[in-house]
């Protein structure tokens, strides 16, 4: 589904990602985890196409996406979150989701319905999304009235609102107390019976370890380890980049 | 009498102006190009109805069309910096456009006299109103059925989703991206709407002064156009024709009395109106209470 080869960004003098070769299976969450600085955020701003690369490459579904602006890759079925939430504050709830109905397919509908207000299968869609969230009591509200727990999940809502086959999630439980980190956990695995693929970079290593089929370790803008979450753990050179090498020693 | 309806035609055809620099603040975009598309209008209406004999409406939409035309062009290059760039170049742009209108002289002999523009001097003569036999009440009327139009046009549009998504890219560009929004599609399309109002705006503004020059579309027009909005709120069109009202009609004309003082009160009360008001003299909160206190009285006169 997702394919990174050779990924590499240079800023100035700093490696901030430098050649990584890196998979994802459709149906697959991968967790992606790291130091501070090792990389994670600059790879999903490569895959959404924020900056250009130095070099490599980006394939989804098999198509080089390497090039393309990135309302064209939500279009093609890439959607993310961000780390520091960025939500459209003065909208309400429902707009913000209203806003986000890119994909191909709902590109496809007339010109005039799409920009004047969507079909009702769009709108009824939107209700969906906002109830699975738990956000529907607050549909009118105003987003940036809202609680962090809320902004964070209206976030995520917002996301799934383009319909992505892929969806990054770029530190969805930071800030979130043990019960909303359960609630995170159980609404990414509904989401992958739903078909969508999800990249979760976290720092909370518990829900990585409980939620993700594989993790790819990064440190210095390089992959240093690769496999089940078990595995992972078990991993000497992992322990180092974490730890330190005298206090694995 | 005719002091206020002049007024009432100022008041119009600036919330034209205003109107037309709403639709690119709504995306985040300061422009002082509007006085720009706005002499582009002014001209081109100018010229159709007194050279080439135009009806006022076709000509109208013509200048509508035209400014739009530039306003597109000109959005794809300017749109690419932001801030205060963005600022320095629509402001060349609005001063590359006066210069052309300073230089540019196209005349028609008609029996004794000479008609059209006339570089420095300007353009004489733009009689359509007196020649049609249209009243200062008439020309009022039509004025502000054009405005109303407008106005009904972006009001609904502001409802609809390509309101919000205007309002999104406003708010945050790399959000709008990622979300799937193409925001240079959406940045030269309201480049583009606010030129064609723009344009619109200048039409009336040749007719009803019947006499332009290049110095009226300077900076200090293209100044006046982007306070509008700024002060009167992106909430909706209606704060923009409520700082209309209060530029042109509170501070302008009825600080006349105060003779060279009125300048130094006029910014200190814009100053004063921003502090006390700093989202607009029409922002959510007002519009929300509003929107109560008429449900409450519905409520009661229902009971």
């Amino acid at each position: 589904m997702l394919e990174l080869q050779s990924l590499t960004k240079h800023f100035g003098g700093v490696r901030a990602v430098d050649g990584v070769d890196l998979s994802v299976a459709r149906g697959e969450i991968l967790g992606l985890i790291g130091p501070n600085g090792s990389g994670k955020s600059t790879i999903v701003n490569l895959i959404c196409g924020l900056f250009p690369l130095t070099a490599g490459h980006v394939l989804f579904g098999g198509t080089d996406i390497s090039e393309l602006p990135p309302h064209a890759r939500v279009a093609l079925g890439v959607a993310r979150t961000f780390q520091n939430i960025r939500l459209f504050e003065q909208l309400t709830v429902w707009q913000n989701l209203w806003v986000a109905q890119n994909s191909g397919e709902q590109r496809q509908q007339n010109f005039l319905p799409r920009w004047l207000g969507g079909s009702k299968g769009a709108r009824e869609k939107i209700d969906r999304i906002l109830e699975f969230f738990d956000l529907g009591h607050k549909r009118d509200e105003l987003a940036g009235n809202l609680a962090f727990g809320e902004q964070r999940r209206l976030e995520f809502a917002r996301a799934l609102a383009a319909k992505p086959a892929l969806l990054l999630l770029d530190e969805p439980a930071a800030g979130m107390n043990a019960e909303e980190i359960d609630q995170l956990d159980s609404r990414i695995r509904k989401m992958r019976q739903d078909g969508v693929t999800v990249i979760l970079i976290e720092h909370h290593v518990e829900l990585v370890m409980s939620v993700a089929d594989r993790i790819a370790v990064l440190n210095f803008g390089q992959k240093i380890a690769e496999g089940t979450p078990s595995a992972v753990q078990a991993n000497t050179v992992v322990r180092e980049a974490y730890l330190g090498t005298a206090a694995v020693a | 009498m005719d002091f206020y309806l002049g007024l009432i035609q100022i008041i119009g055809v600036h919330t034209l102006l205003g109107l037309s620099a709403y639709c690119v603040l709504l995306t985040g975009q300061v422009s002082l190009a509007q006085a720009g598309f706005f002499a582009i209008g002014a001209y081109v209406a100018g010229m159709l109805t007194v050279l080439a004999h135009w009806p006022l409406i076709f000509a109208l939409m013509a200048s509508g069309v035209v400014a739009g035309a530039i306003a597109c062009a000109v959005g794809f290059p300017a749109l690419r910096v932001k801030g205060l760039m963005l600022v320095v170049a629509t402001a060349a742009f609005g001063e590359a456009v006066r210069l052309f209108f300073f230089n540019f002289t196209y005349q028609v002999s008609r029996g004794a006299i000479q008609l059209g523009p006339h570089g420095g001097e300007g353009f004489r003569q733009i009689r359509y109103f007196p020649e049609n036999g249209w009243s200062t009440l008439d020309v009022v009327l039509f004025i502000w059925t054009v405005v109303a139009l407008v106005m009904a046009v972006l009001w609904w549009m502001d409802r609809s989703r390509a309101g919000a998504v205007l309002r999104a890219v406003g708010e945050d560009e790399i959000a709008a991206q990622s979300v799937g929004i193409n925001i240079t599609a959406v940045k030269v399309s309201a480049m583009t709407i606010g030129g064609v109002i723009a344009g619109i705006g200048g039409g009336i503004f040749a007719h009803y002064t019947t006499h332009i020059e290049h110095i009226q579309f300077g900076i200090v027009l293209a100044t006046f156009a982007i306070a509008y909005p700024i002060l009167g709120g992106l909430s909706n069109v209606f704060g923009t024709v409520l700082a209309v009202i209060f530029i042109q009609g509170l501070l302008i004309e009825g600080l006349r009395f105060m003779g060279d003082w009125r300048n130094l009160l006029f910014g200190g009360l814009i100053v004063l109106a921003m502090n006390v008001r700093p989202r607009g003299l029409l922002d959510a909160g007002t519009l929300l209470t509003l929107k109560r206190l008429f449900s409450r009285n519905r409520e009661r006169s229902g009971a």
